[in-house]
């Protein structure tokens, strides 16, 4: 069975939702459903990665209440139902 | 559109994308962070100093309406830079100045962001003025909302200073504590301010305005000190946001012709306990690997600061450096400050005092040149940082031989 998970849309990114502010996605870590998050949203991964394939600089990512810097990045396992948070990093202070 | 005086668009800083002035704050390309443009023609010093003694004399330099100053606001700015020849001598410098910007209407340097913020959110159509904060910001958006006549809603960490939970709660809006640190407080309002689309979170979607606010400080000083600018400046690094803008204020200065140009350098000052921007600096880094803060430097204690690689860049091209202290030097750097000038800061005071002694006895800092620092807020807030140091020095019968016999006579 695959694990599914919610993943929470900025704003900026709802365009590739159809305005969905939450949307399902599937995989056994973070990396995983970025690309799921793709093949049904396609263009949102160009938006959060770079062109290496590492989480853009200004963004952040959350899985549960982790920020993925402080786990394992894009290899941070993303267990079956729990919540991803991807937040613009220019907040705050 | 928006009436947003001279301001014209926002661009972002990573890849020069460019939006109409909005609710925006993260550019929809690559996440960087959006700035204020501007079209700005011949402005003179005779027009600022025409204008009204607060931050808005400099309202042609701001993203705020023409009539600015005429609507209810906390008219915060314009505050006391003060020669300070005993702390210069108690440090080893020469020629040394505190920009004391505990004297705002909440006394911290955060009535001016928000004062710009408030301005613009009005403007931008919000319903309701919120933050995610430390304290200092809990305090100014609260009393602006109050003085404005609009709904405030604050979310601060819970183990917040006890008088910084008081004086915001005093200006009865929406206030809530928040069990986390900054950074979980920060998450959680960037996540509301993508729901509660009439909330003008000032430090999140209506940051790029804010942010601008922060320009005044350099503004002012370099008119206090008659339209000059100083050789070196020291400045607290939270998220790094008024480091930079202190910066983009001396170079625009100089690009409008209202000072001379002249090379300056550019300090961060850092508790150890959450030293993001120190750490890069040090390790020569230009990106910030986050910290889990533990510092009394509340005020600092954004371990994901979102400025960073800005004050790195600001820093470096000017020749500056960044330190960090410790909680011991904080505290003395809070005394130094009050022993000498009899300016009581709260604990980014004492980070500033703290890391200005380091930077000279380390040599990084020239003690013959110009030199101001940033008390970015007021000591009663953090009474905590001192009460187990600052005490009478007796407790006497109420006679005069009792007192004689203390040896204090």
């Amino acid at each position: 069975m695959k694990m599914s998970v919610s993943v929470r849309i900025p704003t900026i990114l709802r365009t590739y939702t159809g305005g969905e502010a939450e949307v399902k996605a599937t995989g056994a870590t973070l990396r995983e459903v970025i690309a799921d998050l793709e093949a049904n949203h396609t263009g949102i991964a160009a938006r959060v990665l770079d062109d290496t394939g590492k989480l853009r600089r200004f963004v952040n990512v959350y899985v549960g209440d982790e920020d993925v810097r402080f786990v394992d990045g894009l290899d941070t396992a993303t267990p079956d139902g729990v919540q991803v948070s991807i937040i613009p990093a220019v907040a705050g202070g | 559109m928006p009436n947003l005086g001279n301001a014209t668009a926002l661009t972002c800083r990573e890849c020069g994308n460019s939006v109409e002035l909005g609710p925006y704050y993260a550019c929809a390309e690559c996440f960087g962070p959006l700035e204020v443009a501007y079209d700005i023609k011949g402005l003179t010093r005779a027009d600022i100093e025409a204008g009204p003694r607060n931050i808005w004399r400099y309202k042609d330099l701001l993203p705020v309406p023409p009539n600015v100053a005429e609507i209810p606001n906390t008219e915060p700015g314009f505050t006391r830079l003060v020669r300070a020849d005993q702390l210069a001598s108690a440090l080893g410098l020469q020629n040394l100045w505190v920009k004391d910007d505990s004297g705002n209407p909440t006394h911290s340097f955060k009535d001016r962001v928000v004062g710009v913020a408030l301005a613009a959110a009005r403007e931008l159509g919000f319903k309701v003025l919120a933050c995610p904060s430390t304290g200092n910001l809990a305090n100014a958006v609260a009393a602006a909302a109050a003085r404005a006549g609009i709904r405030s809603a604050v979310f601060v960490p819970s183990d917040l200073e006890q008088q910084k939970i008081i004086t915001t709660a005093v200006y009865d809006g929406t206030f809530v504590t928040v069990d986390g640190n900054y950074d979980d407080v920060n998450r959680l309002a960037s996540e509301l301010a993508g729901e509660q689309e009439d909330w003008a979170f000032v430090n999140v979607n209506v940051r790029p305005y804010y942010a601008e606010g922060s320009k005044t400080l350099g503004y002012e000083i370099a008119e206090q000190l008659g339209w000059r600018l100083p050789d070196q400046i020291v400045v607290p690094i939270a998220s790094g946001s008024q480091l930079t803008k202190i910066d983009k204020a001396f170079q625009e200065l100089i690009k409008f012709g209202l000072v001379e140009d002249k090379p300056y350098k550019v300090f961060g000052a850092q508790a150890e306990g959450c030293s993001p921007v120190s750490a890069a600096f040090k390790a020569g880094h230009d990106v910030i690997r986050p910290v889990k803060p533990k510092t009394i430097a509340k005020s600092l204690a954004i371990g994901n600061p979102a400025d960073g690689p800005y004050v790195l860049d600001a820093v470096r091209r000017t020749g500056g450096a960044i330190e960090d202290v410790t909680d011991a030097e904080v505290v003395e750097g809070i005394r130094v400050l009050a022993r000498t000038e009899g300016i009581f800061a709260e604990t980014a005071g004492g980070v500033t005092v703290g890391v200005l002694k380091k930077l000279v006895e380390s040599g990084q800092l020239d003690p013959a040149l110009e030199t101001v620092i940033i008390n970015s807020g007021e000591g009663l807030k953090t009474l905590d940082a001192v009460a187990p140091v600052a005490k009478p020095s007796a407790n006497i019968a109420p006679t005069i031989e009792a007192f004689r016999a203390t040896g204090l006579v």
